[in-house]
């Protein structure tokens, strides 16, 4: 543990990072530096609130106090999710249902089985991860499923025309937006440790856990990601695709542009 | 005979845009209707409203005697079919499209009666399992209208099916329409084709919106 030497000054001094990408974007013409200072303010920001808050959950230890973490990293990613939905209705509410699912099945699972202990120092840096991933699947998900029924709507159209039910009538478009909120998650799979060595891992064999033991962990994330984002990417896609229609099940030309 | 369509003040918009103005028809059971007129007149529209593909904004359209809304919208698609002008095929092979009308009704493909009705359009049994990029326009518009008639509709809703086909493949087409009519099929039918409209059994213009009186 004595190896993490991280301090103030020495984050200030990493700061010169930060002025290679400002020195890169300026060379280039990019106009990104407003976006990479707000950027880092922002995320100064954010991680020390967030530091300060854990600290004190982590200290007082409550049940109550861990579950309301829970929920708030729950709804800011459905938030978050939501957003991305590109004018999708019920997006949020979509994303909500996904994530919460996900993440409760995923974390329940795993506190079950004893991989992790239902305190804040695991409960909450898990949720967030899982919550996370989720959050992306659900933004890859809708992305896909909008793009697609954009590119097919002849043939669903078509399908409906032949008296299909709306599912049947979408349903090479629901898998392939599903296979597009798992397909970074299992792609990242096959190259772990050959290219990456993930946070969870990276950040355990930092505080000086045995790399061994560290994998142990990682491999858990892997599971836990692998099921979560399948979990919220099925969730989302099957409530999402019903959107495109209306109740006469016809399909709605306001949603694919 | 009795009418199996009532049009009834039929009106469609699209924000302020007018794209059918106050329709009323009848069409009677058993009717081969041609239905004319200038592109953007509305004639596909209206066609897509009774087809149930789209909702009309005023008005409304009796289908044996009862509003198209008080139908289930997929078991009045199997009753009522629309085919479009350029459709596309399924999947990867022209059994994947005949299939998939059996898919729509939970039923077991029966390849006979596919071979049956592929040999109707002057295709052999080899068409269903070649892929659906090695067959010509001609043969896909064919197939796609299969797809609309394995499981024969109380009416068939054609939209400038003939377009952009050769005479032999029109012929085709106007064979087994003509067939199937013949059997008891409503057929109504958009066309821009000179030849259509002057065989026509029935014929409706449409213009601006509104049904015009020759």
């Amino acid at each position: 543990m004595t190896n993490l030497t991280v301090s103030n000054s020495t984050l200030a001094l990493g700061f010169v990072l930060v002025l290679v990408a400002l020195v890169i974007g300026y060379i280039e013409k990019l106009h990104i530096d407003k976006d990479i200072i707000i950027g880092v303010i922002r995320a100064i920001i954010q991680l020390s609130i967030v530091g300060y808050i854990l600290k004190f959950v982590i200290k007082a230890n409550d049940n109550w106090l861990t579950l309301a973490c829970f929920i708030i990293i729950v709804i800011n990613a459905s938030w978050n999710a939501g957003k991305r939905g590109n004018g999708i209705p019920k997006a949020f509410q979509s994303s909500l249902l996904a994530i919460f699912v996900g993440t409760t099945i995923t974390l329940t699972t795993l506190v079950l089985t004893g991989s992790i202990k239902f305190v804040p120092e695991q409960i909450v840096p898990v949720t967030g991860m899982i919550a996370s991933n989720i959050m992306v699947a659900i933004g890859l998900c809708y992305r896909n499923m909008k793009q697609t029924f954009t590119d097919r709507h002849q043939q669903v159209l078509e399908k409906l025309a032949l008296g299909a039910d709306i599912k049947l009538a979408s349903l090479d478009i629901l898998r392939d937006s599903i296979k597009s909120g798992m397909q970074p998650t299992i792609d990242s799979i096959k190259t772990l440790g050959l290219v990456s060595l993930p946070g969870m891992m990276s950040g355990l064999i930092f505080a000086g856990v045995d790399p061994v033991k560290a994998i142990k962990y990682q491999i858990m994330v892997t599971f836990m990601l692998l099921a979560s984002t399948s979990i919220g990417s099925i969730i989302s896609c099957y409530l999402g695709y019903k959107q495109f229609f209306n109740d006469r099940k016809q399909l709605k030309n306001d949603l694919i542009s | 005979m009795e009418n199996i369509f009532e049009v009834q003040d039929l009106s469609y918009q699209v924000g302020e845009t007018k794209i059918l103005k106050h329709i009323n028809l009848e069409v009677e059971k058993g009717n081969y209707l041609t239905v004319v007129g200038p592109s953007g007149s509305g004639k596909s529209t209206l066609m897509r409203i009774l087809a149930s593909m789209i909702s009309a904004t005023g008005g409304k359209v009796l289908f044996d005697g009862k509003s198209i809304d008080s139908y289930e919208p997929i078991e009045y698609r199997q009753r009522v079919s629309y085919a479009f002008q350029q459709p596309t095929l399924f999947g990867k092979t022209v059994r994947d499209n005949l299939s998939f009308p059996f898919e729509v009704r939970k039923k077991d493909f029966d390849e006979m009666k596919v071979i049956n009705y592929l040999e109707m359009v002057n295709l052999n049994e080899t068409y269903i399992d070649k892929s659906v990029n090695d067959v010509s326009g001609g043969e896909k518009q064919r197939i796609a209208l299969l797809r609309n008639l394995i499981f024969p509709p109380e009416v068939l809703i054609t939209d400038e099916v003939t377009a952009g086909l050769d005479a032999e493949n029109k012929a085709i087409v106007h064979r087994m329409l003509n067939e199937f009519n013949d059997r008891g099929l409503t057929i109504l039918r958009v066309t821009h084709d000179e030849t259509e409209i002057e065989d026509s059994r029935a014929k409706i213009r449409i213009g601006n919106g509104e049904i015009e009186n020759d």
